[in-house]
């Protein structure tokens, strides 16, 4: 089962409803003993980074979220890839999860229209379980207005915009986080969301 | 590179599509979730249902096609017509709407633009603008389905969204609506020069060449048409297939 955590933040039906479309079993959770018992993780959200690490910890997941991404497939969507790294600069400087080395700051580009929307094709530059049988010229579905920095190691994909935008990242191990929008991105979506499945 | 974006648009009574049209392989012509899922096969970047109910029951309706449609077509889905509250646009992102478009009542209310985009993010509240010119590089703002002249310079209404939160616009042209002459470039373009979010051209697309031209000549990253799509003079993948003929990036 992949458990969908369900913090207040975000349209997490669209999660659900292309899990289901893919015959993937899951479940929207709010506590700890069902993200223990779960086989994978994905942890959606959309709004802003400091709001969205409060409901977290509020809810009481922040610790559990860091032990189980560790030892089953972790999937942050969205805000939740950002909530990945280390610090979030969005209004204020704020600690994020810290699964992945680096931080997330603002687009700050002038010449740029904010926010990055609409797709956008995914340069390979690691090898990453979740884009096999993605090919090289595949378009993913993005918003934000907010990046990540970090290793190029734990780029598996970038998108151009401005310069080099991290869509999917992977700590090697169990850790991956998309900022585009999988479950919103069509039939190439749709292949990465069933590799995640095909990670348990 | 960000591709471009092409938007099919459907409008929607009582949760049926307005003016039935003969898509290939779809049972019920009536069917917003069919039509949708046609879009969707054609490669439409995004899909937008407008909601032309008047009655309250017709709204519920409305909002169980837009459920049925998130479950089955993963392309974002953009919901307008008759959202007047937060609570109007809690209730459509909930049935699975990604983005809301509002118009008049932005208008009416600007604080709706704020409050919205304070709660579920100025990704998901798009502003659609009805606008006319009045004179050399001047056009005013329209309400009501472009029936009433509020006599709000454009420009000045561009910026007062942008800073009220909105996430992107969707700017349709009066002039051009319905004449199948073009987008509004000259409209089209006022606009893009003066803000920084993106910008959805509306009204006028009649031919092929059209949608070349306004991502040739504005700074436009989406193009949205009705009736055109609609009526299969054109599909959404010719549409594609003849700007990456112009060199134009789309999926």
């Amino acid at each position: 089962m992949i458990a969908i955590v369900d913090y207040g933040a975000g349209n997490i039906f669209s999660v659900k409803n292309a899990l289901d479309h893919l015959g993937l079993e899951c479940g929207l959770v709010s506590d700890c003993d069902s993200i223990k018992a779960a086989d994978a993780v994905i942890l959606p959200g959309v709004g802003a980074f400091p709001a969205a690490m409060k409901m977290l910890e509020q809810s009481g997941l922040v610790e559990i979220i860091k032990e189980e991404a560790a030892k089953k497939p972790f999937l942050g969507i969205c805000l939740g890839m950002q909530l990945i790294f280390e610090k979030g600069y969005e209004f204020e400087e704020c600690d994020g999860l810290g699964l992945i080395g680096g931080s997330v700051r603002k687009m700050d580009d002038t010449e740029l229209i904010i926010p990055h929307m609409g797709w956008n094709k995914l340069e390979k530059l690691n090898d990453c379980p979740l884009l096999e049988n993605v090919g090289d010229d595949e378009y993913v579905y993005f918003v934000h207005s907010y990046k990540a920095h970090c290793s190029d190691s734990d780029i598996a994909a970038y998108c151009e915009y401005g310069g080099r935008v991290p869509a999917l990242v992977h700590d090697g191990k169990y850790v991956y986080g998309a900022q585009f929008h999988p479950e919103k991105s069509g039939e190439t979506g749709l292949k990465i969301l069933r590799n995640f499945g095909g990670l348990i | 590179m960000l591709a471009k974006r092409i938007i099919p648009c459907l409008d929607v009574r009582n949760g049926k599509v307005v003016k039935g049209v003969n898509f290939e392989g779809v049972r019920d012509v009536g069917d917003p979730v069919e039509c949708a899922e046609e879009y969707n096969r054609q490669g439409a970047d995004e899909i937008v249902f407008y909601d032309i109910t008047a009655s309250f029951e017709g709204r519920g309706v409305f909002l169980d096609v837009v459920r049925e449609t998130a479950k089955k077509v993963f392309v974002p889905l953009t919901v307008g017509g008759g959202i007047k509250t937060v609570d109007d646009i809690r209730e459509t992102l909930r049935a699975g709407a990604d983005k809301v478009s509002v118009n008049s009542q932005a208008v009416k209310n600007p604080q709706l633009i704020k409050d919205g985009a304070d709660i579920f993010g100025s990704q998901c509240i798009c502003v659609g603008i009805d606008a006319k010119k009045i004179a050399d590089n001047k056009w005013t703002v329209y309400i009501n389905g472009g029936r009433v002249d509020m006599g709000i310079d454009l420009i000045d209404w561009v910026h007062q969204i942008e800073q009220l939160g909105a996430g992107e616009i969707c700017l349709n042209s009066i002039d051009a609506d319905g004449t199948k002459n073009g987008f509004d470039i000259e409209m089209l373009q006022a606009v893009c020069d003066n803000c920084n979010i993106p910008v959805i051209a509306s009204g006028g697309a009649g031919k092929i060449g059209d949608f070349a031209e306004v991502f040739e000549k504005t700074g436009a990253t989406a193009a949205l048409a009705a009736s055109l799509f609609h009526f299969r003079e054109l599909t959404v993948q010719e549409v594609k297939s003849y700007c990456r003929s112009k060199e134009i990036i789309v999926r």
